[in-house]
């Protein structure tokens, strides 16, 4: 009782499982809900740009048996669905020879990296803040304070990036304005190249910071007001406990529950919404490469993509599903 | 279960209260809490007086929002804003406790003054284990300890308040309400404090936990020789657990008085009402204590608190404030019916 039974474990993955199988049938279906597929597309645009294509019935059926499109949907997704679990993503479209994986893979670290240490530190300033805010030990000018950092939040991701690029890039010239790592580096776990990566990471990450530490802030503050009410605040108290010990392990602890839930439900939206980020400080990750991919309608590149992201995304949450268990010692407790 | 107590008012106990020698663990004198408003203060307690003795219950009764909570509150010094101590003295040991500031109220707290909290279902902390929570209260005061000496500690409290052992490492939400209440009172006394507060202590709990909560208490009373506060509207509950009896009506001691005196003879007109109004199940009999209104906390009348639903009100009690005196020996009432 009270910890990780393997009920749990068992549940969980199977809900992970469940999520991404979802998720590749509705990337495998979305396309293909559309009349007529990409090769007929590529043909028709040929044909519009110079007038006549020779033989384009025989190419489009010689391209359609080389891509598998002529075999019927079932085995067109079954053979999808092998090639998902294989990581086999196809070549990309707009980048032939490339293959997807292996530029999705290549992106992958950065955004993962970037966004993982952004949302950390968001998700811990941002609840510190809201709880302090909520705390009537607080000492009046921090109280004061918080609300002014917290209206940097209606400023969106971008709009921030611009400003921070302007005044820390150009006009302080303290940090690089763009990409992921200084030239001439070797890559590895040298102590230039990590500092170089550091470097270009603080700019993208305190946009993200600052934009995003505002939603933290203000459901904590909700969940320590509710908290502050309770019959064992009260207990805490009379038990003559430090004013600290009561804020953290009372006060805080009871209250982030919550918060953890929509740190998972948020992470697959925070991908999302990095794209401009990275876009704007042409970071090398997943969003800017996304971005590339629409702008030059590179199909298989995105489903990759939108691949990948269901697969980190399920796989974060069921990392914080099995973490859940010892900040909630009540979520697998099972009413029999 | 070892709380194998017997329900017995004190008198069938013969006479063990004696008048006079007795030594006062608490003694409240002239306390005012008031809550500030923007239009007037709210008078929650004014100038309230009693004292609680070495190894007694003194029941604390009154209808909601009477200030029975915010007496017990003050007296833990956890009254919060807007409200505050205005006024008077709360003497613990004879050390007062108003003027102490934040860092000896907190040395005093669960180690002279501990709480059985009004809610018992939510008064445990939901992510903490039952045995971390006791032996947090227990290194908070008298520092770290070692894990063998506190599990052997923990678990003869449990005994003491007939918990089984195998509650050590649960948690909160797997405990019923009844055997929370009792890790509440299993917490109370760990430190052995000279006076407890239960506030509502079995509010939340069906009649036959009441009665298992109810006998723990007298247990625990009889065993450690603790001083109580026993604060409840439930008039049979106080009947049956009570040394004496403490009657408060807005804000005011009206009466106090040893509890076997009070249910034969109650002096003010408030505690006979409220003792004519306990249901009976031989006879249904219409509620008294409806007639009438409280007056505005904020602004109350001159004269007596009790005016505006007194059956017994004369000319004095619109002008004159009865003071709380003892008509009989250890019999005090406020009410000029007995000048």
């Amino acid at each position: 009782m009270g910890g990780i039974t393997w009920n749990y474990v068992l549940k969980r993955v199977g809900m992970w499982f469940l999520t991404i199988w979802l998720g590749t049938t509705i990337i495998f279906l979305i396309p293909r809900l559309a009349p007529g597929d990409p090769v007929a597309g590529v043909i028709s645009r040929m044909t519009a740009q110079s007038g006549y294509v020779e033989n384009s019935a025989e190419i489009i059926n010689a391209w359609r048996a080389r891509f598998g499109l002529d075999e019927p949907l079932p085995v067109q997704y079954l053979r999808y669905v092998g090639n998902s679990l294989r990581f086999d993503l196809g070549y990309s479209l707009a980048n032939f020879p490339s293959r997807v994986e292996d530029m999705v893979i290549q992106a992958l670290p950065w955004t993962v990296g970037l966004l993982l240490v952004a949302v950390l530190i968001s998700f811990l300033i941002g609840n510190t803040i809201g709880a302090l805010m909520a705390w009537e030990r607080t000492p009046g000018w921090i109280r004061n304070l918080l609300p002014v950092s917290l209206t940097f939040t209606s400023i969106p991701f971008f709009m921030l990036g611009i400003l921070l690029i302007y005044v820390f890039a150009f006009g302080l010239r303290w940090l690089p304005a763009s990409g992921s790592v200084g030239r001439g580096l070797t890559q590895g776990f040298n102590w230039p190249y990590i500092v170089s990566v550091a470097n270009h990471a603080i700019l993208p990450a305190t946009a993200i910071v600052i934009a995003s530490m505002g939603f933290w802030a203000l459901g904590m503050r909700g969940m320590m007001i509710t908290t502050a009410g309770e019959d064992y605040m009260i207990l805490a108290q009379a038990k003559g406990l430090t004013p600290s010990r009561i804020f953290w392990l009372y006060g805080v602890r009871n209250s982030i529950l919550p918060q953890v839930t929509a740190l998972a439900l948020s992470l697959g939206g925070i991908v999302g919404g990095a794209v401009l980020v990275e876009y704007i400080f042409a970071y090398p990750g997943v969003g800017y490469l996304l971005y590339q991919g629409i702008v030059t309608s590179d199909y298989t590149l995105i489903q990759g993509i939108v691949f990948m992201l269901v697969f980190t995304t399920a796989t974060l949450v069921l990392i914080l599903d099995l973490i859940y268990p010892l900040i909630d010692p009540r979520i697998t407790f099972e009413r029999g | 279960m070892t709380a194998q107590v017997e329900y017995r008012t004190p008198a069938q106990k013969g006479g063990k209260m004696q008048h006079g020698n007795r030594e006062a663990v608490l003694d409240v004198r002239n306390l005012k809490v008031y809550y500030s408003t923007p239009t007037g203060d709210v008078r929650a307690v004014d100038d309230v007086s009693f004292k609680v003795y070495q190894g007694e219950i003194l029941g604390l009764v009154g209808e909601s929002g009477c200030g029975k909570t915010t007496t017990a509150m003050a007296i833990l010094r956890m009254v919060q804003p807007p409200g505050g101590i205005v006024g008077g003295q709360i003497l613990l040991d004879e050390t007062d406790l108003v003027p102490m500031n934040e860092r000896e109220l907190r040395n005093i707290r669960w180690s002279s003054l501990a709480l059985i909290p009004q809610g018992a279902m939510n008064s445990l902390n939901p992510i903490m284990r039952i045995s971390d929570q006791i032996r947090e209260a227990i290194e908070t005061h008298e520092g770290k300890q070692k894990e063998k000496k506190i599990r052997e500690r923990i678990l003869n409290l449990f005994t003491l308040v007939g918990l089984p052992s195998r509650i050590y490492d649960m948690y909160p939400h797997e405990l019923s309400g009844g055997m929370k209440q009792r890790v509440c009172i299993a917490m109370a006394i760990v430190l052995n404090p000279s006076l407890i507060i239960a506030d509502e202590p079995t509010s939340a709990l069906d009649v036959v936990v009441q009665r298992v909560v109810g006998q723990t208490l007298l247990d625990v009373k009889n065993r450690l020789g603790v001083s109580m506060i026993l604060i409840g509207h439930d008039m049979g509950l106080q009947a049956q657990l009570v040394d004496r009896l403490a009657v408060m009506y807005a804000g005011h001691m009206v009466e106090v008085s040893p509890v076997g005196t009070i249910f034969k003879e109650p002096l003010h007109p408030y505690t006979q009402l409220l003792i004519e109004s306990i249901p009976s199940i031989k006879e249904r009999k219409p509620l008294k204590l409806t007639e009438g209104i409280t007056h505005d906390l904020r602004n109350p009348p001159p004269g007596c608190i009790f005016q505006a639903r007194c059956p017994k009100v004369m000319d004095v009690c619109r002008s004159v404030k009865p003071p709380l005196e003892e008509i009989k020996p250890d019999h005090y009432v406020a009410c000029h019916l007995y000048d």
